[in-house]
């Protein structure tokens, strides 16, 4: 195709308390992103003329299942999509309620970008200070902080300058580096600033909350990184064309992968050579991170599904204990000791919890030693007891092979989101106090968010 | 890499994958995970754009073996000759094998009646779940959008369904990363949305690039309609039209495909996919809202046929 249909794509999570107009605001962006069609437009103006107003109610235009709509609550993520002449746009919408965490984890797990939303008359709460160490413990490379109402606030500048600082002062605090958060004044219920300009805020002169999310870069995949690929299918077939094929089919997590690159499979550690990256347009000279391939192997060897191949030069270890950070998405809580199954990349093994080292006060945003267990929307630092060795990353530095979920063994629930490594180092303010809690790359103060 | 460093402009290069680029590897990502951790997934497959959309992604997915999942067809027995014609022929095609669940076959012995206006769509609950229960069925793809209407913008791609094929929103687990949960107890099943991120541009777009073949009445053309609720039907053995109802022979085009009772037609001169693509992008309706009465009936109405198992 030419150019001219070529987008970029960018995935961003929202967050917000309840009743900062986080929905006002999403649907201020379909809205003047003529994302809403007209059919949802007159179902919304019809409701909003039964409620009695005189202007549409756009949050409207996201309030998703039934049971949410008569209890006037959003209770769950849920997913939008917009797009402008450059790029698209697929938006996390994470509701601020009881279970903020459990939906913000959910919802940042792949952001590249998260927009928090303030409320300018009450500024920074504590559930934002919350909220954005979630993002950050998650790797969300990026932050808006959109001071809403500012229309309540008479567009004042000192106000809105205080806030901004305020905030931009926490997520330095969490290792965002300048130039990573940018706030900005708007009014979801008005649209200064959101997709158009305000005349009302002469003072401020940053992008619209649009013209941020259209220009600022996207963060590649790890394409840099050492080459990981985690092996989901092993494709075989004999046919004329392809006499004895076996290919390797996955997603490349990190790095870049060549014809002729040297590799490791892990957890076994044999080594071979690529020897092509087969895709059904044709064998690719490179394939990404972010790309769905299918490797031939030079040599035959015993390879299957949960595999990793990996980089010959910097193939991580495969380890059968690992600290790790998890958020806690279940009623039943986790206790020390707990038998349950652990997915990471392609591979599902039994693991045992070992000891809980450390839970995440989200009032103080610090860290307890040593808890009895963690609850619902708890975030602590465990230790994992694998029953097969696994590869994994430092989540800091690789979001995909640092990741894994805990699941129950019993009824197969999704108990955690695991993270590979020390987390955030604000989790780890009572770093002399923990003994076990030790951050495995014996981390520097601040650990960057990253990709 | 250091993780003190600061994120630069320099660091941050444009990615070469576009957007079509990473929701078709996604998509290939979600076939071959159901590929790797199911035991008898199958393929829902209509003829309609979406479903063959899924079938090509499919196909990538798992060339130059063989897609190794068989196709199911829910057949309301209210078809337009076209796209059961289509329907066969990529099945043929790709060498697949096509398990036919027939609403026809439950009124016939009785299991389901014909409800008062005629309309089918309702009735494919009952016949989906039969099929899947008797063929064992453990992972069932679905074209599914959650950019189709408000009710889906909260259903996760692996969507747990219990043994009656219901959904219940409050069970639903939380979707993370790429790490996709498909555990399951006996009985149940897992609907799978490869799909879920796509827009209907996204969907005409990708059609387009990747020169996918469709049937035919997705171009403008001339028919013999008639109107009912403000839709174009066509005039056919069970579709009507009564006698107060005139047929007109008009230029049009569907924008879905479905029980042709309930699926209208738009009026449209768009004959070839760059003039699809242009009035999709300038479209004021969306596609179901514009040709499927069954979701017209309330607001609700999707939410309320997920809840019965429908898709
Ligand atoms: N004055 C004013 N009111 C707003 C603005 N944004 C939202 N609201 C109102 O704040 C209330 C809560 O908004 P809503 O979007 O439902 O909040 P949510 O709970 O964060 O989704 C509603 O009454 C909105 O109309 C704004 O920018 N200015």
């Amino acid at each position: 195709m030419g150019s001219s249909t070529r987008l970029d794509l960018l995935r961003l999570a929202t967050a917000g308390s309840v009743d900062d107009g986080k929905s006002t605001l999403v649907g201020r962006l379909l809205y003047d992103t003529k994302s809403v069609l007209a059919d949802t437009l007159d179902a919304v103006h019809r409701a909003s003329v039964d409620k009695g107003l005189s202007t549409p109610d756009l949050s409207l235009l996201v309030d998703g299942l039934r049971s949410e709509r008569e209890q006037g609550i959003t209770i769950d993520v849920a997913y939008r999509y917009f797009a402008t002449p450059n790029r698209s746009f697929v938006l996390a919408d994470t509701p601020g309620h009881v279970q903020y965490t459990r939906n913000t984890v959910t919802g940042a797990s792949t952001a590249q970008l998260a927009v928090l939303l303030v409320d300018a008359r009450k500024g920074v709460l504590e559930q934002t200070r919350r909220h954005a160490a979630v993002l950050a413990l998650l790797g969300v490379p990026r932050l808006v902080l959109a001071v809403n109402k500012i229309d309540l606030i008479d567009y004042d500048e000192s106000t809105f300058e205080v806030i901004a600082k305020e905030f931009v002062d926490h997520a330095t605090a969490l290792g965002y580096p300048i130039g990573s958060v940018l706030s900005i004044p708007v009014s979801a219920l008005v649209g200064d600033n959101v997709v158009d300009r305000s005349a009302h805020t002469p003072w401020y002169v940053g992008p619209t909350l649009l013209e941020h999310l259209e220009t600022v870069p996207v963060e590649p995949d790890p394409h840099d990184a050492p080459f990981r690929f985690p092996v989901q299918y092993v494709i075989r077939t004999n046919t004329a064309e392809f006499t004895d094929y076996r290919g390797y089919a996955g997603q490349v997590a990190a790095g870049t992968v060549r014809p002729g690159d040297e590799v490791v499979v892990l957890p076994a550690g044999l080594r071979t050579t690529v020897e092509r990256i087969d895709t059904p347009a044709g064998g690719l000279p490179e394939a990404e991170a972010g790309r769905s391939v299918t490797l031939v192997l030079a040599d035959e060897i015993d390879i299957s599904r949960g595999d990793l191949i990996a980089a010959a030069a910097g193939a991580p270890a495969a380890v059968d204990e690992f600290d790790a950070t998890v958020a806690w998405l279940a009623d039943k809580p986790l206790r020390p000791g707990a038998r349950v199954l652990v997915k990471h990349g392609a591979r599902t093994v039994q693991a045992i919890v070992g000891e809980l080292s450390s839970r995440f006060d989200e009032q103080k945003l610090t860290s307890v030693p040593d808890p009895d267990s963690l609850g619902l929307n708890d975030i602590g630092r465990v230790r994992v007891r694998t029953a097969e060795p696994l590869p994994v990353d430092d989540y800091a530095v690789n979001r995909r092979t640092g990741a894994f979920l805990v699941i129950d063994a019993g009824d197969g629930s999704t108990l955690a989101a695991g993270l590979v490594g020390a987390g955030l180092q604000v989790l780890e303010t009572d770093r002399g106090g923990t003994g076990g809690a030790q951050a495995p790359t014996g981390t520097p103060d601040l650990v960057s968010p990253g990709p | 890499m250091d993780p003190t460093t600061p994120i630069t402009l320099a660091t941050l290069d444009a990615s070469p994958l576009d957007a079509l680029d990473r929701l078709e590897s996604e998509a290939v990502h979600i076939f071959r995970e159901v590929a790797g951790e199911f035991d008898r997934p199958v393929i829902l497959f209509s003829g309609g754009k979406d479903s063959t959309v899924l079938l090509h992604l499919a196909v990538k997915a798992f060339w130059p073996a063989p897609v190794p999942f068989p196709l199911l067809h829910v057949d309301t027995g209210h078809n337009l000759a076209e796209v059961i014609e289509f329907r066969d022929h990529t099945v043929e095609r790709y060498g697949l094998r096509l398990v036919v669940a027939s609403v026809q076959d439950f009124i016939d012995d009785g299991r389901l009646d014909e409800r008062p206006d005629g309309t089918r769509n309702p009735l494919q609950t009952v016949p989906l779940l039969d099929s899947i229960t008797s063929n064992k069925f453990d992972a069932v793809f679905g074209g599914g959008r959650r950019d189709e209407e408000r009710a889906r913008a909260k259903e996760r791609i692996f969507s747990l369904r219990n043994a009656f094929g219901q959904w219940d929103p409050r069970r639903q687990r939380p979707e993370l990363w790429n790490l996709y949960n498909g555990r399951h107890r006996a009985g149940e099943h897992v609907r799978v949305f490869p799909l879920s991120n796509w827009t209907e541009l996204d969907v005409w777009r990708y059609i387009q690039r990747e020169r996918i073949e469709l049937p035919s009445i997705y171009f403008a053309h001339r028919r013999e309609v008639f109107q009912r609720d403000g839709m174009w039907l066509t005039a056919g053995p069970w579709f009507g039209p009564r006698s107060d109802e005139p047929v007109q022979e008009l230029t049009i085009r569907y924008r879905t495909v479905g029980d042709g009772s309930c699926t209208g037609a738009v009026l449209s001169e768009a004959s070839d996919l760059d003039q699809v693509i242009a009035e999709v992008s300038a479209s004021r309706l969306t596609e179901r809202g514009a040709t499927r009465a069954d979701d017209r009936l309330s607001e609700a109405a999707m939410e309320d046929r997920k809840r019965e198992g429908y898709f």
